[in-house]
């Protein structure tokens, strides 16, 4: 039993390590501005899913309202440099706080809700949150959005190419994964998993179910304000249109189809819609000679459907199997130095989920 | 005197909007009784049934059998949805129901894209004549024609539901699915007719609305979450307070939009949901029960 903790447990370091090597590799093999803008994309999706991967797979909460927060860290960014003066950092500062405060006030009654229900008020947020977008002018700029956003500048380092952003989003994406990973493989984590199970049955052995739903929605509201500010400065203009109630759907669309319930549901999720959007570009004007981008969403909508009636768990899961197979192939028979990075009190934690930590929280 | 005419003009407008948010409302409830889906892709039925009417109309046919027509094909659609897509995923989770019928959704979005454009188009409306004058409100005869409509639909469901033997099958299935199983229901035919009755009266509503306000690929979305806030603050599970609820919602937006801005409607309506799902989940009208979600 110890020993499957600890192959779980290690697995999924080697996996962040190798996948680490692999994304800062990429711009130095592919030295191409629409590889790495495309990459930047991902990245920020990847950040943004991770945290709705968390508050759905982890603690079984949805949310339809999550572009709410990507645009409040975007415009908190672009108020805070444009209007204010103050250098990028304080601009993610403030928006992460304003999302924490946001996603406190809006949590509390909202997360008390279920299935159907909490969808729906969480869509109800992003709306109403997007019609602020539009209506408050004066901060907002209204439909017209806010252009000239500055690119960041930390602690005297400026991000001023494609090149330094992708690092940028990628360290945060990856130290997102990490976080997220830590976090479900905690006591926190298992507190989730269980009331992802049943929240009555949590309720009645002592888990404080309000407090951790609440915890992991502030931080999936963090990432996705985080994401949204860095993605103001690199693209540097806004209009409510970016964060408007699709966007939400495809975050939802990205986690679910990326799989939910694992650590990397957020980033295959996220790698496989810009990709998939990216070669439907590319694909569709040879085979229909007029009218591409519709046939685009077609296709995109009825894979949409092909694959959740067939692959419910989403993809990740599979990937995951894969890697795992290749990695035991990969070794042999070896597994005594898997015991090394597991501390005492960890082990006597988790003995009772492997499975789960390794197939999802269902 | 003006107040007055001012009041009955906002308040035909809200019933109006609101008797054709009802008819997708409406839709909503009885799928979502039956499958267990609270069908994302409801608001485009409403917009097939308009676009279809549309084209047939164009196409020379009489208004009649184009209305007639177009409400059965999006019937046939409603029913190719339900097997192609809830029925083999029946036993998905709930984010995952929810993400099907928004990939259906996307489909049948891009489809109509496909074949009719981003020009919204519109119809003419159903009956020549200019406007009436009811208590100094100028009201168009398309209003009227549109809450007759409606209302109708709705009486003929009412009558579905309470005197023919299927209509009553599909209730037991909603207040008991598997206690009508016993009793030798399918609650899978059930679905698939009450999912294709939902989509034919998605579709009257948007052929109703379409000399209104026109009729465009992108429709369906807005037409569908409105209808979400009716039925929600119905109550999911009672039909006849979904509808109230969409009288409600549209009055109260017709109000927002005469009397102060119309920036604010969608976001008035939606602090409604939010304040209902808080305080009163089980919806406005739900008699206070041990069970709360």
């Amino acid at each position: 039993m110890r020993g499957e903790v600890q192959k779980i447990y290690n697995r999924s370091v080697k996996g962040i390590i190798f996948f680490a090597i692999i994304v800062f590799l990429i711009p130095i093999l592919i030295p191409s501005t629409y590889v790495t803008s495309t990459l930047i994309m991902i990245g920020l999706y990847t950040l943004i899913c991770t945290g709705l991967t968390m508050l759905m797979g982890y603690a079984g909460q949805i949310s339809l309202g999550h572009a709410a927060f990507y645009g409040i860290g975007a415009y908190a960014s672009s108020f805070i440099t444009v209007k204010l003066g103050y250098p990028g950092i304080v601009g993610i500062l403030v928006g992460t706080l304003f999302a924490v405060l946001i996603a406190y006030i809006v949590g509390i009654p909202t997360l008390k809700l279920t299935g159907h229900y909490l969808a729906l008020a969480t869509l109800g947020f992003g709306v109403i949150v997007f019609i602020l977008f539009k209506q408050l002018k004066s901060v907002t700029g209204g439909l017209e959005g806010v252009s000239g956003i500055p690119s960041l500048n930390l602690f005297g380092y400026e991000f001023d190419t494609d090149f330094k952003y992708y690092y940028l989003i990628w360290i945060l994406a990856l130290l997102g994964i990490l976080l997220a990973r830590n976090v479900i493989q905690s006591r926190v984590g298992r507190a989730l998993r269980s009331i992802h199970g049943s929240e009555i049955a949590s309720d009645a052995i002592g888990v404080d179910i309000r407090k951790y739903k609440l915890q992991v929605f502030i931080m999936s509201a963090m990432y996705a304000s985080i994401a949204g500010s860095i993605y103001a400065h690199y693209i540097s203009f806004i209009n409510p249109m970016l964060f408007d109630p699709t966007t939400s759907i495809n975050f939802l669309i990205m986690s679910v189809v990326g799989g939910s319930g694992t650590i990397w549901g957020g980033l295959v999720g996220s790698l496989l819609f810009v990709l998939l959007g990216e070669v439907l570009k590319e694909v569709m004007p040879l085979l229909f000679t007029q009218a591409s981008d519709q046939v685009q969403i077609v296709f995109f909508g009825i894979l949409l459907v092909i694959l959740l009636i067939y692959m419910p768990q989403g993809l990740a899961p599979g990937f995951e199997k894969l890697w795992n197979g290749m990695i035991r192939r990969m070794r042999g028979r070896d597994n005594d130095s898997y015991k090394k990075t597991v501390t005492e009190g960890d082990q006597r934690e988790k003995k009772e989920i492997p499975a789960q930590a390794a197939g999802g929280g269902q | 005197m003006e107040h007055l005419s001012q009041f009955v003009q906002l308040i035909f407008s809200g019933l109006t909007i609101g008797s054709i948010y009802a008819l997708i409302a409406i839709g909503f409830v009885i799928t979502y009784n039956i499958t267990g889906v609270l069908n994302f892709a409801q608001g485009e039925f409403a917009m097939l049934g308009a676009m279809i009417c549309i084209s047939m109309v164009s196409l020379g046919l009489s208004k009649i059998l184009a209305v007639w027509i177009s409400v059965l094909f999006v019937f046939i659609i409603g029913a190719l949805f339900e097997r192609v897509t809830i029925y083999p995923a029946r036993h998905s989770s709930v984010p995952t129901l929810i993400i099907i019928t928004i990939g259906v959704s996307i489909a049948l979005r891009g489809i109509a894209l496909l074949i009719w454009g981003t020009e919204p188009r519109s119809l003419s409306p159903f009956t020549e004549g200019g406007a009436l004058n009811i208590l100094g409100a100028v009201i168009q005869p398309q209003s009227l024609w549109a809450i007759g409509v409606s209302f109708l639909s709705l009486l003929l469901m009412y009558l579905f539901f309470e005197k023919t033997f299927t209509g009553k099958a599909v209730t037991a299935c909603v207040i008991n699915g598997f206690a009508s199983r016993l009793m030798g229901i399918q609650p899978e035919k059930m679905s698939l007719i009450s999912i294709s009755i939902s989509a034919a009266l998605g579709a009257v509503g948007g052929i109703i609305i379409a000399p209104i306000s026109g009729a465009s690929y992108n429709m369906g979305l807005m037409l569908g979450m409105k209808a979400f806030i009716a039925a929600v603050i119905g109550g999911l599970s009672n039909a006849p307070a979904a509808i109230a609820g969409a009288m409600i919602i549209g009055i109260l937006e017709s109000f927002t939009e005469g009397l102060w801005t119309s920036g604010y409607k969608d976001a008035i309506s939606f602090a409604v949901l939010l304040l209902v799902l808080f305080f009163l989940p089980n919806g406005i009208f739900a008699k206070i029960s041990g069970k709360r979600v």
